[in-house]
């Protein structure tokens, strides 16, 4: 009786455990499979045409650089836009409101923004830039993309200013700083690791995001650098290419697919250790 | 701070001057705060101009078709005859199915993390679940339309028809013929996308359990499984179910992966095998397309209700999220 008793318990755990371990090796094994087959598709159509060369009908081969270009141009215009509404913000949850009753409520809202569904953020820009100026635009794309940092980057510069010690601060004021000053001369140099991720991470964030900008910036066929006009970006371009029945198209879209990942895995890789190094010093 | 000793000491000598630099020092200050309060209340605005917007956009496709948009199923851009139940229902099976897959698969892999795995191997896999949890979705939907739904279409869903073609509810929930692409395939996808996502919240849940009542459930003779199931998840109850919400909110509103795979069908279909649409999907697919202000205020309408759907799961969960934290704060 009491044998079966432990032999029953054995059983039941060695049964979970290896539930536990098939679990992990298909999950894992899972995403492998994805990796796999977008490094194998990737690097079979990348060349250097792909960094040279525009968009082309089907049939003649072409490259990806215009979509290139526009992904760098609203990346960079949405972080340039994004960035310091989200630090300012930051900086109120931080140090002036950091026990005021408005900072939570914020911090609720900005938690739920960060992932809220990025289709509507699309849907939200068509309404209030691309309806009243009557047609499509790169600066409404990159509008979409800054409303996707913000969230990120308030998070971050919260909780990095959080963590930089009181007695710096007192010290600061000690000397007879203003507190404006001290926030920005010694609360943010402190922090500035810290920040410098949430920027990074927010970059990595919109670099791959499509919704947003199905409608916004559209897509162009061709070379633009007009931020009044529609611009082609790598996840439009490869949402386009990928449903296209032309199989060179659809090459291109996993080759484009491919550089998107590598961008993102490099940034967030650069981020991890910039936080990694802060933490051990 | 030499710079501001040195204006100070300079403005020692003429003393109007310096009263004036301590005025603007003191209107800058209240000026950056002022900005950054304005900054901060501008989160707030920025929810309410979005919901606003979305309320505005969508009011002709309501006034056309009042309460009745939520309940009909067809959709028609010919005769603009809009209803959002096919995308709604979509939405709520897709998400439904990936997490009835992810979640337990999820628990399973974060408890092999905290538990079983050697301490050396527990922070590259760690790593590289996060990792793969930022990787964009266009990269998932991209394999599923390539890789997957032909390989679903082959190998899996002819057996799966085969399997249950004489059960008698299961036979019309995987009747007719293998498209590959569909709900299920949808779903599916949907599962693989949120589950590095489920295993880094929960595993950051799991490893906030106290030691000791881990070590003392040991000390009775517990095996690891009845430690797990007795000890880790009663204590982080709370937490796991709001990173499932979480984790739900994204499989709701995902677009790209979902797009790819699911078919775009106006239809409610019986079968998880047939190709249907999401409320995202259709936004994605439709809007660019859509003519005449009613197709277009129909399609904002969608994209409200997906917000609301949304924005509830995630209060909830965040509220829920909150209340860990408080309690590991206390």
């Amino acid at each position: 009786m009491r044998a079966s008793l432990y032999a029953r318990r054995r059983r039941r755990n060695a049964v979970a455990m290896s539930l536990s371990l098939a679990a992990t090796a298909i999950g894992l094994g899972w995403l492998v499979l994805i990796l796999g087959a977008l490094l194998w598709e990737g690097f079979n159509g990348l060349s250097l045409k792909v960094f040279t060369e525009m968009t082309r009908p089907p049939g003649s081969d072409g490259g990806l650089l215009n979509p290139i270009f526009g992904s760098l141009i609203m990346t960079g215009l949405a972080v340039l836009i994004g960035t310091p509404v989200g630090i300012l913000a930051g900086t109120y949850m931080a140090e002036y409101g950091r026990y005021a009753r408005t900072t939570s409520v914020v911090r609720f809202i900005n938690d739920i923004l960060l992932s809220a569904p990025s289709i509507i953020v699309g849907l939200f820009i068509y309404e209030v830039a691309v309806a009243p100026m009557g047609h499509f635009s790169a600066l409404a794309g990159a509008l979409a993309l800054a409303v996707i940092v913000v969230p990120v980057v308030i998070r971050t510069t919260e909780d990095m200013l959080l963590l930089v010690p009181n007695p710096l601060r007192e010290a600061a004021a000690a000397l007879g700083m203003p507190r404006a000053y001290i926030i920005r001369h010694v609360a943010y140099r402190a922090a500035k690791a810290g920040i410098v991720t949430g920027v990074l991470l927010a970059i990595a964030r919109i670099s791959g995001e499509t919704a947003p900008l199905l409608f916004t910036a559209l897509n162009n066929q061709f070379w633009s650098s007009n931020l009044n006009a529609p611009m082609a970006s790598l996840p439009a371009v490869i949402f386009q290419f990928a449903l296209s029945p032309y199989a060179d198209w659809q090459k291109l879209a996993w080759t484009g697919a491919l550089i998107i990942t590598f961008a993102v895995l490099t940034l967030s890789i650069v981020a991890r250790a910039l936080t990694a190094s802060r933490r051990q010093s | 701070m030499a710079e501001v000793a040195l204006r100070q000491e300079t403005a020692e000598v003429a003393i109007p001057s310096r009263a004036q630099v301590l005025v603007r020092m003191r209107l800058a200050d209240k000026a950056f705060q002022y900005l950054t309060h304005a900054m901060a209340l501008g989160v707030l605005a920025l929810l309410g101009c979005i919901i606003l917007a979305l309320m505005i956009g969508s009011l002709p496709a309501f006034r056309a078709f009042g309460f009745e948009f939520l309940l009909t199923q067809r959709w028609n851009p010919v005769t603009e005859k809009f209803g959002a139940l096919a995308p709604i229902y979509g939405t709520i099976v897709t998400s439904f199915i990936a997490m009835a897959i992810a979640v337990p698969i999820g628990l399973l892999v974060a408890m092999f993390l905290t538990e079983l795995c050697p301490l050396w191997l527990r922070r590259p896999i760690a790593i590289a679940v996060e990792l793969l949890a930022g990787i964009p979705s266009i990269i998932y939907g991209i394999w599923g339309l390539f890789v997957f739904a032909p390989f679903l279409q082959v190998h899996v869903q002819p057996l799966l028809i085969d399997a249950f073609g004489e059960v008698p509810i299961l036979s019309s929930l995987f009747a007719g013929p293998p498209y590959g692409i569909g709900t299920l395939t949808a779903g599916l996808i949907l599962a693989i996308m949120v589950l590095p996502f489920i295993t880094s919240i929960s595993r950051d849940v799991f490893e906030a359990v106290p030691a000791v009542l881990k070590e003392s459930a040991y000390g009775l003779g517990c095996t690891t499984w009845e430690v797990f199931r007795n000890v880790v998840l009663p204590y982080t109850r709370v937490g796991v179910i709001g990173g499932m919400m979480l984790a739900l909110g994204r499989a709701l509103g995902e677009t790209m992966a979902v797009t790819f795979v699911i078919g775009n069908a106006h239809k409610i279909a019986p079968s998880i095998l047939a190709p249907g649409t999401t409320i995202s999907a259709t936004i994605a697919n439709e809007f660019t397309e859509a003519v005449g202000d009613l197709y277009t205020a129909a399609l904002i309408a969608l994209g409200l209700i997906l917000f609301g759907i949304t924005l509830v799961v995630l209060a909830l969960a965040r509220y829920l999220l909150l209340r860990v934290e408080r309690r590991l704060g206390a």
